[in-house]
C-alpha cells in the first residue's frame, strides 16, 4: 500500500490513535496502554503484516519519554512509524513489545541502559552496555563532570 | 556488580556436568571486544549470553552535541569496514531533509566508493573467517588484494580506512586523476584473484564439513531477530536495502540480489563471495561512464534541519545501517539514532549456535561477521 | 680409519674394535653408548633448529612473503635466537600444580621421541639399534608419548589444558592404530619387521612401486595419520590459537615448552622417517630392476644424501598441508579415524595378503 492508502486504512481500523503523514513514512501515536495490543494487532492482520521491527529509538522529551518503532512489512514492503509517550520522565514504564518482535527484547535492553525507561513483562531488563551505578546518560539532564566538557 | 548477580541468575539450574567458561574480551576470534558467557556440557554449546559495551563510548549522545558535518566523521568509527556506507547514510539524510539535489557525477562516485568498501570489507571478512578455521594462508591471500583497495581509498581521500570523503551536499574533493584508471587495474587484476578463493577455501571438503548444516537461521527467526545483510539473505530474507529502497546510483545499475535458502553457515558465506562478484559487476558498470560536473552543491556554512523526523536506510557490508534524525530547528540534532545491522545481528547468535560445539561456535560467529563498535556505538 | 660416505659399516667396525683395544669391554660399551647418545642429542638439537626454520620459511612461501630474513643471513640464526629467548624466560608453576607430574611430563614426551629415531637406518651401517621386531619396537614407545601429553594437561590444574590433553590424547590413541596398521601392511609385503631387511628388500625397486595399490593406500593413510599422530596440520585442534584452549603446553614456559615444541619437529621428523624406510627404500638410491646405467648413475648419490632428500620430501607435503588446509572439528578427527580410515586399513592389508600371495607385485 502507498502512504496514503495506509494511514486511510490504519484511521479506520484504529480509530483512537493519532494518524499524521510524516515527512517520509505514516507515523502513527497511540497511548501506552493500548501498545501492546496495537503491536500485536499490526503484525498479525493481513493486509498489514508488520513482522519486521527495524529501529526502536528512545527519546527524551522535556515532559515525558517517547518510544519510537519503526516497522515495515516484509510482504508488502510499507513502512510504518509506531509512537508511543510514556505517562511521565521521572519514572517511564511501558509495556515491552519483545514477545511480539524477539529483537525489540535487546533494543529496550538499550532504551533501558541509556534512558532509564522500565518495560513491563520483559524477561531479562538489564543494562547492556554500562555498569549499574551508572545513571541515564541519553536523558537531557544527565550531568557528568569528568566526562562531559560544557562549553 | 552485575556480573556477580548475573553468574548467581545463571547457575541455580546448573548441573555439576556443566560448566561456565568465558570467551573473554580479548579473544582472537571474537573480531573486538565481546565478551560471551558460554555454558557447555562436555564440547556442547547449551547457551551462550553476549556482553557487549566494552567499546561504548556513547557516539549518540556526543552528536546531539555535533554539527552535521562533524557527525559526518564521527560515524566512520562505528563499523569501520564500512565506513564510507555510513559515512553516505547521514550525508544523504541530512541531503534529503534539506531536500537538496546532488549532482550526478556525486551520485556515481559515491556508489563506487560504497562498493569498493563493500569489497575490502568481504575481503577481510574472508580471510578472518579461513583464520579462525586454522587456514592460515587466506589471511595473507585477503589482505594482499585487500592492499590494492586502501591504497586507491587513501589516494583519493586521504586515509585508508576511516575516509571521511563525503559531506551534506556531495563530496569533500574531487576524485584524483588516477582512480579511474586504478580501479580498472583493480578489477582486471581481482577478477583472476577471485576464483583463487573459491579453490583455497569453498571447494575444500574439510571447509564444506565445517560449515555445512551448521548454524541454522530460519526466515522467520531472521525477519524477528532483524537479521539484515548477507546473513539474512543467506536464510531467505530478501533485505537487500539497495533494491528496495535504492539511493545514490544504485538505481542505475543492474545487479543481482544474491538469496539463498539453506540458512546455514555455507550458505551465510557462499553469499558474500557471490556479492564480491556483483560488486565487481556494478563497479564495471559504472566506473567509465561517471559523468562531469561538481563534486558538491554548496550549502550554507552553518546546516540546521527543518522540524522533523528524518530517517535514511543504506546497505553496509553487515546488512541495512539507518540513520534516524529528530531535529528541532537548531545546528544540532535533538536525537540521533543509529540503527547498527551488528545489533541485530549478534543477538541472534543465541538460537544459532544451541546444540553445536565450540568450534562451531568460531565458525558461525566469523559468517556472521560482526564488528564490534558497530554494535556498541 | 677410511671415512667411506656410502658404507658407514667399516667406520663404526673399526670405531668398535679400536675401542675393544684400548679399554675392557665394559668401558668400551659404555664409551660407545656416550658416542651413540651425544650423537643423537647433537642431532635432534640440530635438526629441531633447522625444521623449525624450515617451517617458517615454508610457511612464507605459500603465503607470498619472504620469512625470517633479518637474523642473520637469510634468517638462519633465527631459531637460534628463538631458543636462546625460550632459555631465558622465567619458569613459572601454576600454584596449585602437582609439582612431580608437572616437571616430569616434558621429559616423557622427549624419551618417547629419543627412542623412537634410535631405530630409523640413516645410511647403510649408521643405524643404532636393530632389533628384529623393529616395526613393533617402534609403535610400541611412539605410544609412550601420549602419557607425556595427558601428564601435562592433567597436572597443569586448568580446565582448559584438561580440555586440549583429553582431546589431544583421544585423537593420538585412535590414529596410533592406523599407523601401525599401515605399518603392518608393509610388514606383509617385506616379510619381516626388521628395519635393515626392509630396507634391503627395496635394492631393486622401492616398496611404493613394487607394491602398487596396496602400498599406495597404506602410504596415504600412513601420512594423513601420521600427521594427526604429531598433533600437526589439519588435526591440531589441540593446541589451535583461535579456539577456547590454548592447549596441554598452556601453562609451560621457557625450556619446558621448548621440550614440547621440540618434540612434535622431532615427531615430525620421525614420521617422515619412517615413512622413507618403510614405503620410499630408506636410502636406497632409485634403482630400476635390469636398468643397470641408470642404476649406476643413481648410486653416485650417496645413500646419506638419498635418505635426507627423500625424508625432506615427505616433510615439505606434510607441511603443505598445515598451510593450506582448514583445522578439522574434534568429531570429525575421531569420525575420521574410525569410520574411514581404519576401514580402509584393514580392506587394505587383506588386499596386501592376497598380493604377496598371488605374487602379482613387481
Amino acid at each position: 500500500m502507498t502512504n496514503e492508502e495506509l494511514k486511510s486504512y490504519l484511521a479506520g481500523r484504529f480509530s483512537d490513535a493519532e494518524i499524521v503523514l510524516g515527512n517520509q513514512y505514516v507515523e502513527m501515536t497511540v497511548k501506552d496502554d493500548m501498545l501492546h495490543e496495537t503491536a500485536v494487532l499490526l503484525k498479525e492482520i493481513e493486509e498489514a503484516s508488520f513482522d519486521y521491527l527495524f529501529c526502536l529509538t528512545g527519546v527524551d522529551y522535556t515532559e515525558n519519554m517517547a518510544i519510537i518503532y519503526h516497522l515495515e512489512s516484509t510482504r508488502y514492503r510499507h513502512v510504518m512509524v509506531l509512537k508511543v509517550r510514556t505517562k511521565d520522565r521521572v519514572n517511564p514504564v511501558i509495556d515491552t513489545l519483545s514477545d511480539v518482535w524477539i529483537t525489540a527484547k535487546y533494543h529496550e535492553r538499550e532504551v533501558y541502559d541509556l534512558l532509564g525507561v522500565q518495560f513491563n513483562n520483559h524477561t531479562d531488563l538489564r543494562r547492556l552496555f554500562l555498569e549499574d551505578g551508572w545513571g541515564f546518560p541519553l536523558r537531557k539532564d544527565y550531568v557528568d563532570e569528568i566526562r562531559i566538557v560544557e562549553r | 556488580m552485575s556480573e556477580i548477580r548475573e553468574v548467581i541468575i545463571n547457575t541455580d539450574r546448573l548441573r555439576t556436568d556443566e560448566y561456565l567458561v568465558n570467551m573473554g574480551p580479548q579473544h582472537p576470534s571474537t573480531h573486538g571486544v565481546l565478551r560471551m558467557l558460554v555454558r557447555l556440557e562436555g564440547e556442547k554449546v547449551l547457551n551462550i549470553q553476549p556482553h557487549v559495551g566494552y567499546i561504548h563510548s556513547g557516539i549518540e549522545k556526543m552528536c546531539e552535541a555535533l554539527t552535521y558535518p562533524q557527525i559526518i566523521h564521527l560515524t566512520d568509527r562505528m563499523d569501520y569496514l564500512s565506513a564510507h556506507m555510513n559515512n553516505e547514510a547521514v550525508a544523504l539524510c541530512v541531503e534529503n531533509a534539506l531536500q537538496v539535489e546532488v549532482p550526478d557525477r556525486v551520485k556515481y562516485i559515491r556508489t563506487i566508493m560504497d562498493e569498493l568498501s563493500r569489497l575490502a570489507s568481504h575481503q577481510l571478512w574472508w580471510c578472518v573467517l579461513g583464520m579462525d578455521m586454522g587456514a592460515l594462508t587466506t589471511f595473507f591471500y585477503g589482505l594482499r588484494d585487500r592492499e590494492m583497495i586502501l591504497d586507491i581509498f587513501e589516494e583519493t581521500c586521504g586515509a585508508r580506512l576511516t575516509v571521511n570523503y563525503n559531506t551534506p551536499g556531495g563530496l569533500m574533493f574531487d576524485i584524483h586523476p588516477n582512480f579511474q584508471k586504478r580501479v580498472k587495474d583493480f578489477i582486471k587484476y581481482f577478477r583472476t584473484k577471485l576464483p583463487e578463493y573459491d579453490q583455497l577455501l569453498s571447494g575444500n571438503v574439510i571447509f564444506r564439513e565445517r560449515t555445512g548444516g551448521i548454524g541454522h537461521l530460519s526466515l522467520s527467526d531472521a525477519i524477528d531477530y532483524g537479521v539484515t545483510g548477507p546473513s539474512g539473505r543467506a536464510s531467505g530474507f530478501s533485505c537487500d536495502v539497495r533494491k528496495h529502497q535504492p539511493y545514490s546510483a544504485y538505481p542505475l545499475v543492474k545487479f543481482n540480489e544474491i538469496i539463498d535458502l539453506r540458512c546455514d553457515t555455507l550458505a551465510r558465506y557462499e553469499v558474500r563471495i557471490k556479492e564480491m562478484y556483483e560488486s565487481l559487476s556494478i563497479l564495471e558498470q559504472l566506473i567509465d561512464n561517471i559523468p562531469e560536473g561538481e563534486y558538491a552543491v554548496k550549502m550554507r556554512g552553518v546546516l540546521k534541519l527543518p522540524e522533523g523526523e528524518f530517517y535514511q536506510r543504506v546497505e553496509t557490508a553487515r546488512g541495512e545501517f539507518g540513520v534516524f534524525i529528530i531535529s528541532d530547528g537548531k545546528k544540532n540534532p535533538y536525537r540521533l539514532k543509529f540503527r547498527s545491522p551488528g545489533f541485530s545481528n549478534l543477538f541472534a547468535l543465541n538460537s544459532m549456535v544451541k546444540g553445536h560445539k565450540i568450534a562451531d561456535l568460531v565458525a558461525i560467529m566469523s559468517t556472521l561477521d560482526l564488528v564490534i563498535p558497530d554494535i556498541d556505538r | 680409519m677410511a671415512f667411506n660416505f656410502y658404507d658407514f659399516t667399516n667406520f663404526t667396525h673399526n670405531i668398535h674394535v679400536g675401542l675393544n683395544e684400548s679399554f675392557s669391554p665394559f668401558a668400551a660399551t659404555t664409551i660407545e653408548w656416550l658416542i651413540v647418545g651425544t650423537s643423537y642429542l647433537l642431532f635432534v638439537a640440530l635438526f629441531g633448529l633447522l625444521l623449525v626454520y624450515a617451517e617458517r620459511k615454508v610457511c612464507a612461501a605459500f603465503q607470498q612473503r619472504l620469512g625470517p630474513m633479518r637474523v642473520g643471513p637469510w634468517g638462519l640464526l633465527q631459531t637460534i635466537a628463538d631458543f636462546i629467548k625460550l632459555l631465558m624466560k622465567e619458569l613459572i608453576m601454576p600454584r596449585k600444580a602437582d609439582k612431580f607430574l608437572y616437571n616430569i611430563a616434558p621429559f616423557i614426551v622427549i624419551i618417547a621421541s629419543f627412542l623412537a629415531i634410535s631405530v630409523i637406518p640413516f645410511a647403510p651401517g649408521l643405524q643404532s639399534l636393530d632389533f628384529d621386531i623393529g616395526v613393533f619396537y617402534l609403535t610400541a614407545v611412539s605410544s609412550v608419548g601420549v602419557i607425556g601429553i595427558l601428564l601435562a594437561g592433567w597436572s597443569s590444574n586448568n580446565k582448559y589444558s584438561l580440555i586440549g590433553a583429553m582431546r589431544s590424547g583421544a585423537q593420538i590413541l585412535s590414529y596410533e592404530l592406523s599407523v601401525s596398521l599401515s605399518l603392518l601392511t608393509m610388514v606383509v609385503f617385506a616379510g619381516s619387521m626388521q628395519f635393515s631387511t626392509i630396507v634391503e628388500g627395496q635394492r631393486d625397486a622401492w616398496f611404493i612401486f613394487s607394491g602398487h595399490i596396496p602400498a599406495i593406500i597404506a602410504f596415504i593413510v600412513f601420512v594423513v595419520a601420521g600427521t594427526a599422530e604429531t598433533n600437526r596440520g589439519p588435526f591440531d585442534l589441540a593446541e589451535a590459537e583461535s579456539e577456547l584452549t590454548a592447549g596441554f603446553h598452556t601453562e609451560y614456559s621457557g625450556i619446558k615448552f621448548a621440550f614440547f615444541f621440540l618434540a612434535e619437529y622431532i615427531n615430525l621428523f620421525i614420521i617422515s622417517g619412517v615413512a622413507t624406510t618403510v614405503f620410499l627404500g630408506g636410502w636406497m638410491p632409485l634403482h630400476f630392476g635390469n636398468f643397470e646405467s641408470f642404476n649406476h648413475v643413481m648410486d653416485f648419490i650417496p645413500p646419506v644424501v638419498w635418505f635426507f632428500m627423500k625424508v625432506f620430501g615427505v616433510i615439505f607435503i606434510i607441511m603443505w598441508f598445515k598451510w593450506t588446509f582448514p583445522r578439522l572439528r574434534v568429531d570429525q578427527i575421531l569420525t575420521l579415524e574410525w569410520k574411514y580410515l581404519l576401514p580402509i586399513n584393514l580392506a587394505n592389508i587383506l588386499l596386501m595378503a592376497l598380493v604377496v600371495l598371488t605374487k602379482f607385485h613387481f
